[in-house]
């Protein structure tokens, strides 16, 4: 059979083509609805926090941080309870990673402010003493973009059915709803109404300044993103 | 006539051995870079802090991976093809305008994709999946200059003369299907501009943002049963293909076993793609992935030391050119570095080992064992088998090329050794408990012990980068220094032609 298959190619092709997708097809397709359902007290992200989310992947902090808390003491000591499926549920893409050159961030937002990431982020040794991570200063001063969060909200909400202005069960026992703007107009208005709350826990002047001007540097966008990692 | 040899055309695999090199060194500049950078981390201010957005580590780490992958490995894939299948298939391009042009086009779409990903990473535009990084209107690039490549395989295996496929061709047409399902299948995702507002404003945001069909779970399942299969399908099948074709004509010695080769070709086609799950032991996939995962990864051994015994046994009785000739020594390093990694790779994925070895610089150890030992050993062993061949002149040093294997070599074991040391320091200390039940130690004191181990590493990177240098010069003096010969240079090996 093998001698016949290298006198021709196209059966070949085919053979290798069959051999090599059989794996595929059992290992993912069996549980993947069941994989995508949210937990209770899971909800999507808001404009702002989808905005500091493509803040965070622009500048690819999954190389060095991974979102993926094992289940062993060591990892639930240090970061919290261990990651559940359906935590994941609204994240496209996922961010688990691959290395931890720093600390996991899946539950940072339980555990840290948005004064410490505003000064972490402008001097990292300057608040952990021996760190390696470089500073993101640019973060302070480039503008966050909304428009194309929600962009991706509106497309997440009309493909995948995220439920945006929906109610959301949470843990005890209430409901949350998640606002997404009609207009590009209402989106701005939102995030900035959010990123006003976060500028007025801050210190650095511009940053305030800016958000009082109706703008939305990346920093505060990304911190509310951390804070929202719980 | 008819007893000559074909004449070859190999203007295609001279433009991708060209782009081989250039990208070579770009990734593994970048590469030194980001070590010293860890390291060092004033490193990342390496410009000024005007420019400090763009050499910073994180910006720069993408650039590394799919500089090396998809623009060092994948222009030595192309370039061995375009040389290796007009041999073995005893066709030449130059009889087909079609093939010609197709080859052609290839290279030159292939030259706009590189340029975009390039200034794409640095500005930002990422989607943050590994090896996977590219937005929405890179990836259809991706998949037409693959489409073009598939086509003038395929279009050359149509008008061969020699009508039995050659080991190497099976592990090419491999390499073009492999990549081809496992790109398509992760990639899918969903460009934002398609999202329509309730006042019924549309196309909204950046044009080329995108977001994944898949979610949580599910995209980490698709994500690494990718990222471990474009190591499968980049890292190890195409390489396969080229120490099948280059060992035996650079030695003169028949292939050991054709049986084995058949028993490691299926083999590695059926198993590899189940190991994929051994990226995500102790993660929120179900278990019994996890476990299959981890299986099928010991089996992994099978058919990889099928392929690697086969090219050591194909030495047999004539150990004597290892000491020899340079050339000998970096296929034979290559195939004992891939049977080390593919010892390693399985070792790390039963489930206990991984508990340890799993997010800490043990993996980026094992990672480049198998690149910078493997994949760079071979990739640069086949140029140095087809440059005389190619430019038709001898290669110009032949002890520039002794001492590059040994500064590589010494590099690659420094490399190697202080990952591993790293890797288990760290996650030995991540675990550890006091006498309390506390943990002992805070998450920096695991960072700063690493620092020799970081700085010996990136030594370790710098002379294989210098090492790489050497074999760019002396494949630019091959080029351009020495005299022309009449015709290519034949084999004088019993395996000629």
């Amino acid at each position: 059979m093998f001698h016949w298959l290298e006198k021709h190619p196209f059966f070949f092709a085919v053979g290798v083509f069959l051999v090599i997708s059989f794996a595929g097809l059992v290992e993912i397709l069996p549980n993947f609805a069941q994989q995508s359902r949210p937990v209770i007290g899971t909800a999507p992200y808001s404009t702002l926090e989808l905005a500091g989310r493509h803040v965070y992947i622009a500048n690819s902090c999954n190389a060095c941080h991974s979102q993926l808390i094992r289940p062993f003491k060591s990892e639930t000591d240090r970061y919290g309870h261990y990651s559940l499926s359906g935590e994941y549920a609204y994240d496209r893409p996922f961010l688990w990673g691959s290395k931890r050159t720093g600390p996991d961030l899946m539950r940072v937002g339980n555990y840290r402010t948005t004064d410490w990431h505003e000064n972490h982020m402008k001097d990292p040794a300057g608040v952990v003493p021996g760190s390696i991570m470089p500073a993101y200063r640019w973060m302070f001063t480039n503008a966050a973009d909304i428009d194309t969060a929600f962009a991706e909200q509106l497309t997440i909400a009309e493909f995948f059915s995220v439920p945006y202005n929906k109610p959301i069960p949470m843990k005890d026992g209430s409901t949350k709803i998640v606002k997404m703007g009609g207009s590009v107009a209402e989106a701005n208005a939102l995030a900035l109404a959010e990123a006003k709350l976060i500028a007025a826990d801050m210190k650095d002047q511009d940053v305030k300044d800016a958000v009082a001007n109706g703008e939305i540097p990346e920093i505060v966008a990304i911190i509310a993103y951390l804070n929202s990692l719980k | 006539m008819e007893n000559r040899p074909l004449e070859y055309d190999y203007t295609v695999a001279k433009m991708f051995m060209l782009t081989t090199i250039i990208l070579g060194i770009v990734g593994m500049l970048v590469g030194v870079i980001l070590a010293f950078q860890l390291a060092f981390p004033e490193l990342n201010l390496v410009l000024g802090e005007g420019l400090a957005e763009y050499t910073n580590f994180s910006r720069l780490r993408p650039l590394h991976t799919d500089a090396v992958i998809f623009g060092f490995t994948l222009s030595g894939i192309f370039a061995t093809w375009y040389y290796v299948g007009q041999r073995v298939l005893k066709v030449s391009m130059a009889e087909s305008k079609l093939l010609m042009f197709l080859g052609k086009l290839h290279f030159w779409l292939y030259l706009v994709v590189v340029v975009s990903v390039v200034v794409s990473l640095l500005a930002g535009v990422t989607t943050s999946k590994e090896y996977a990084e590219f937005e929405w209107p890179i990836d259809i690039a991706v998949v037409v200059v693959w489409v073009i490549f598939g086509m003038g395989m395929f279009g050359l295996i149509g008008i061969r003369r020699e009508k039995s496929l050659y080991i190497s061709i099976w592990y090419y047409i491999a390499t073009f299907l492999g990549i081809a399902m496992l790109y398509l299948f992760n990639n899918m995702e969903i460009p934002t501009i398609m999202g329509t507002a309730a006042d019924g404003t549309s196309g909204i945001g950046a044009w080329y943002h995108s977001v994944s069909m898949y979610a949580g779970t599910n995209d980490a399942l698709v994500q690494w049963w990718y990222g471990h299969n474009a190591v499968a399908f980049g890292f190890t099948v195409p390489i396969v293909a080229m120490i099948y074709y280059f060992l035996p004509k650079e030695s003169g010695q028949a292939i050991y076993s054709y049986k084995l080769s058949l028993l490691s070709f299926w083999g590695l086609m059926f198993v590899y793609l189940w190991a994929g799950g051994h990226h995500l032991l102790y993660s929120t996939v179900p278990d019994w992935m996890q476990t299959m995962a981890s299986i099928f990864s010991i089996i992994l051994i099978l058919p990889s030391w099928g392929s690697a015994i086969n090219m050591l046994l194909t030495m047999k009785g004539e150990w004597q050119q290892v000491a020899a000739s340079p050339l000998i020594k970096f296929m034979v390093l290559g195939s004992t570095f891939y049977m080390f990694s593919t010892l390693e790779g399985p070792i790390q994925a039963i489930k206990s080992v991984n508990a340890i070895a799993h997010f800490t610089d043990w993996i980026v150890g094992h990672v480049h064992d198998g690149t910078l030992g493997w994949v760079g050993f071979m990739i640069m062993a086949a140029l140095y088998h087809m440059a005389p061949r190619v430019f038709k002149r001898e290669i110009y040093s032949k002890s520039l090329m002794a001492a590059q294997f040994w500064i590589q070599t010494v590099g690659v074991t420094l490399y190697f050794t202080s990952m591993w040391i790293a890797g288990i320091t760290q996650g030995m200390m991540w675990r550890a408990h006091d006498e309390f039940g506390n943990l002992a130690y805070s998450f920096i004191d695991t960072v700063t012990v690493l620092h020799p181990y970081y700085a010996i590493r990136g030594v370790g990177g710098l002379l294989y980068l210098v090492g790489f240098l050497m074999f760019a010069y002396n494949i630019y003096k091959t080029m351009s220094a020495r005299p022309v010969e009449e015709s290519e240079l034949q084999n004088a090996s019993p395996m000629g032609a």
